[in-house]
């Protein structure tokens, strides 16, 4: 056979490969890490996972900022928590993204030296303890709307690793809203505190949940991969629609004056969004993105000698038992 | 950083009467580590009464591209199963 033909007959291979691939997704079967896959699928979902990964994980940066200080007992055992599970989730998703042969320190590089990003949300302040309330009920509230579909994916590590997520977050939601609630019903200051709150995190978690349709340059492959169940703008409009009737039993006034229901269409209609703040924060000028970096690759760097420690004890026990048993 | 804390695969019973599952895996120095490390990550809500860790690179797996000679064998095995044998129907019990 000649080159022409050898290199034919393997792209020929790997076209039927792939129509059988595609194939198992149409037919709602799981794909699992030692099975084949095209490399961009591979790629896409290390990209995938290992972004929302590092999402948990430096999203629990802003809230960790209040746990020493959070009001009562209940409240801080509830926050710590809470950050506990996000370490948890992020664990989850880095060794789901590592059954497809990347590295955990591959991922922790990509992240630490910003080649990876993360959800831009948390490159925000907390700056009152309201933004504690605020983040479990919108900002949870936005990142269970994104993840619920997500356990349908196609990658069967990825679903079975956000069916636990997805089950882990909604004590999140409830302890945020709580925590508004309790606010709205106390004093005239700490009911202005909740609305400057949600004033200030309306606008980033209905970006949280990603540019529109007509922007969105993966939607048609991921929709097809099953790694996103309905568009940005669906999942953006079922927010809006679920969380203002929350507002206003709350008693607060989401901060949009083109906000409305909408008879006809039965969702609310909602004003522009300011896509060019999104753009800015996703590359790195954000208010605290600095901050967030600094915080976690100082922790990191920080924890290294511990890590190191850990390992050469780990050495030692090994050798000490190895010997022991040759004496016997 | 000398040498990454190696990967373990965490296995838990859910509950006395139940086999132990793959839940995920894990790093961690040694096996005493990993089997905190799995308590604090994998049964935070009471979801085990019983872990098992192994080092991943233990496990030897089948490879999904010999499923053919692996599996297939068994498919055309159909007299393995109850249904194969056809009985009146008066026969109860059976
Ligand atoms: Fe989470
Ligand atoms: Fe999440
Ligand atoms: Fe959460």
């Amino acid at each position: 056979m000649s080159e022409a033909q050898l290199k034919n007959t393997g792209a020929e291979r790997s076209r039927s490969l792939e129509e059988i691939f595609e194939q198992r997704i149409v037919n709602d079967e799981k794909i699992e890490p030692k099975d084949w896959m095209p490399e961009k699928y591979r790629k896409t979902h290390i990209r995938q996972i290992s972004q929302h990964a590092h999402s948990e994980i430096v999203g629990m940066l802003p809230e960790g900022n209040w746990i020493t200080r959070a009001p009562s007992l209940r409240r801080k055992v509830a926050l710590l928590a809470k950050v506990q599970d996000e370490a948890g989730h992020g664990l989850y998703l880095y060794s789901a993204c590592e059954t497809l042969g990347v590295s955990r320190d591959e991922l922790y590089d990509q992240l630490h030296s910003g080649k990876a990003k993360y959800s831009s949300i948390f490159n925000y302040p907390t700056i009152t303890w309201a933004d504690m309330g605020a983040i479990g009920w919108l900002v949870d509230g936005a990142a269970i709307i994104n993840q619920v579909p997500l356990c349908n994916t196609s990658y069967g590590p990825y679903a079975r690793a956000m069916i636990r997520v997805c089950k882990e977050e909604s004590f999140h939601q409830r302890q945020g809203f709580e925590i508004m609630m309790s606010l709205c019903n106390g004093t005239e200051v700490q009911k202005q505190m909740a609305q400057d709150a949600l004033n200030r995190w309306w606008w980033p978690s209905l970006m949280m949940l990603g540019p529109t349709d007509d922007v969105s340059v993966h939607t048609a492959q991921s929709m097809k991969w099953k790694l996103k169940r309905k568009t940005n703008d669906e999942l953006r409009q079922q927010f809006i629609d679920q969380t203002v009737p929350q507002a206003d039993i709350l008693g607060l006034t989401v901060p949009d004056p083109d906000l409305k229901w909408n008879e006809e269409t039965g969702h609310y209609d909602f004003g522009e969004i300011d896509w060019e703040e999104f753009w800015q924060v996703v590359k790195g000028h954000g208010p605290c993105n600095k901050e967030r970096m600094n915080d976690r690759v100082g922790a990191w760097e920080r924890g290294t000698w511990v890590r190191d420690a850990a390992m050469a004890h780990a050495e030692k026990q090994q050798i000490k038992k190895e010997n022991q048993a040759k004496a016997v | 950083m000398e040498k990454n804390w190696p990967l373990w695969e965490i296995f838990v019973r859910s509950k006395n009467g139940l086999e132990h599952r793959h839940f995920g895996s894990l790093h961690a120095a040694d096996a005493e580590m990993a089997l905190e490390n799995a308590r604090d990550v994998y049964t935070r809500r009471s979801e085990g009464v019983s872990i098992w860790v192994v080092e991943s690179k233990n496990i030897t797996a089948s490879n999904p591209e010999n499923n053919g000679e692996m599996f297939e064998p068994a498919q055309d095995k159909i007299y393995r199963h109850p249904t194969f044998y056809t009985l009146p129907d008066e026969i109860k019990h059976m």
